[in-house]
């Protein structure tokens, strides 16, 4: 008996983007990251091209951030005082492909710190590595509207991945990721159709989609992961369809935040029998990355350097044929 | 929803005139309006003008010159499609094959070799079938024909022949049910296409009915159509039926498109 040839056949590939800048392209990057051009869901190499491998950023942040449990920090050591020499850490010992700058300084809630300040970070990360670099507004609108704009220019050239455009602020990330050459990161709530609805409106502003990389927020095994799966998914699968709006390569901000849940906080001494947070958090923040890759994620944030270690293990045996 | 561009056509008068004195300016600029209209090919079409190939590919080119919109080359003479499919950049839709084995024997062998779609109207020696039923048949018979030379089904595009409503009142309903049975045909279905203008045919209001006709064709599982990509109700009707039909995600500003 024959059996059926169930092989799924897509009809459209998921754009290509490159992070970072060597010298020859305008920058200083000794390497630069390129994700996306999937012609099939995501390790189904019997069924389609899967041309380039996840990559893992290692989470750094401008000033310590201050409610990380201590298992954590003590996991970079310290390190974690300067964003240059953590940066450095995460290349050399952790072995992450780029490095994901979050400008925790900035935030009004927190340290309130200047843009020039956020630059200063921005720059000491570029000369400290060599890697592409990722960074992140603080969150609040208003204040990253003020500081994306410097530290984008302090890295200008450099190709960086800058996070995040949103439905309102959409039209200042575009205009500084065109006038400093760098991809965006756009942003939606755990909504698909917003999602769609930022790639309309970076599009319509002329910031052409194969730069940008979609984020539909990140959400931690257990709160929620399920909901941010199912748009990975459904995401990925109307791109391949033939949405051009929906063919991009997508991040899991997992290290930013797996690590605010209780899980990954609380020790046995607040939940018997769960184990040593020791153990526990990087599996939790390992465990959450796996399942983003299996979702389609391209890029993942990790702070935890075990975590790194397991989820590079993990890409590795995805992607060996 | 794929939309093809009508208007590169010898049936109006500014392209006769362009194709005769060679200027392709005519064209340039009309090709310029349908992509930004959304289209997601250029029909093109030679008509009565001329019966010499490099008439097409001159057209072809002129096209291809201003934009990089893949071309429907419509043409029912198999020696101008046999050099038009040549001078694409792009694999292109041919337009049309019917069920007539003789047509099928010329088409779908170049359409195969050149990785085209094709527009497959459900016609036969016998002329254009009645009933949705038979229209159900000459389908099957294309695409059985265009799978044993190992066309997918995502190319063909099949065309339930629409009729104008003013004079065959009675069809547009057989149309739409031989539409609904064309999507079970294979998984994934093939495309399903018509050329849209046809149903208002000599009719008062043409938008409104072309307008409404596609939405209820949608709503069957049409998924293209040749039709006046310039007329925003109507491209804006078709995309709203594909939401509703759950066919894309939703967005604020689909009609953007």
């Amino acid at each position: 008996m024959q059996i059926a040839d169930v092989k799924e056949k897509w009809t459209n590939q998921i754009n290509t983007v490159t992070i970072g800048a060597t010298k020859e392209q305008g920058g200083t990057r000794g390497s630069t990251i390129t994700v996306g051009g999937q012609t099939t869901l995501p390790f189904l190499t019997f069924e389609g091209e899967l041309p380039n491998r996840p990559v893992v950023a290692g989470v750094v942040t401008d000033v310590p951030p201050e409610d990380w449990p201590e298992v954590l920090k003590q996991s970079i050591g310290d390190e974690i005082n300067s964003p240059a020499e953590w940066a450095q850490k995460c290349v050399e010992k952790f072995k992450v492909d780029a490095i994901s700058l979050k400008l925790l300084g900035p935030d009004p809630s927190g340290k309130n710190l200047s843009a020039s300040e956020a630059a200063d970070a921005v720059k000491a990360v570029l000369e400290a590595v060599d890697v592409p670099l990722i960074m992140w507004g603080c969150g609040d609108e208003e204040k990253d509207n003020e500081v994306l704009p410097e530290c984008s220019q302090a890295a200008k050239g450099e190709n960086c991945l800058i996070g995040s455009a949103t439905e309102s602020n959409y039209r200042t990330l575009g205009a500084i990721g065109k006038a400093d050459k760098h991809k965006l990161i756009a942003e939606a709530p755990v909504d698909i159709n917003i999602a769609k609805q930022v790639n309309i409106l970076l599009d319509d502003i002329g910031f052409g989609l194969e730069d940008v990389v979609m984020c539909q927020s990140t959400a931690a095994l257990g709160y929620g992961f399920d909901y941010v799966y199912t748009i990975f998914e459904r995401v990925r699968t109307a791109g391949l369809r033939g949405d051009k709006l929906m063919a991009l390569p997508q991040i899991a901000n997992v290290g930013w935040e797996v690590w605010k849940v209780k899980e990954a906080q609380a020790d046995e001494d607040i939940l018997p029998r769960w184990g040593k947070l020791e153990k526990r958090g990087p599996l939790w923040e390992a465990t959450t990355a796996a399942g983003y890759l299996q979702a389609g994620a391209d890029i993942l944030t990790l702070a935890h350097p075990e975590a790194i270690a397991i989820t590079r293990e993990t890409i590795n045996e995805l992607m060996t044929e | 929803m794929i939309f093809i561009g009508e208007r590169i056509n010898t049936g109006f008068k500014t392209i006769k005139q362009a194709v005769l004195d060679k200027d392709p300016e005519p064209i340039r600029k009309l090709e310029k309006n349908q992509p930004n209209a959304g289209a997601n090919y250029l029909d093109v079409n030679l008509g009565a003008v001329s019966g010499k190939p490099q008439d097409m590919c001159w057209m072809i080119e002129s096209v291809q010159e201003a934009v990089e919109t893949p071309i429907c080359i419509d043409t029912n003479k198999p020696k101008i499609l046999a050099e038009a499919i040549k001078a694409c950049k792009k694999p292109p839709l041919i337009n049309s094959t019917t069920a007539a084995n003789d047509k099928l024997d010329a088409v779908l062998p170049l359409a195969a070799e050149h990785n085209a779609s094709v527009i497959g109207v459900v016609m036969d020696e016998t002329g254009t079938p009645n009933s949705a039923d038979k229209r159900v048949e000459n389908a099957g018979t294309i695409l059985a024909r265009a799978m044993e030379l190992g066309m997918p089904p995502q190319n063909i595009f099949l065309d339930p022949i629409v009729m104008p409503l003013k004079f065959t009142q009675d069809q547009a309903k057989e149309i739409l049910q031989a539409t609904r049975q064309f999507t079970l045909f294979s998984d994934p279905p093939p495309h399903i296409v018509c050329g849209l203008s046809n149903i208002s045919n000599d009719a008062l209001h043409k938008k409104l009915i072309n307008r409404i006709f596609l939405t209820m064709a949608i709503a069957n599982g049409m998924d293209a159509a040749i039709c006046d990509v310039t007329d925003r109700e109507l491209v804006g009707a078709a995309l709203t039926a594909e939401l509703i039909m759950n066919r894309e995600i939703y967005a604020d500003s689909y009609l953007r498109k």
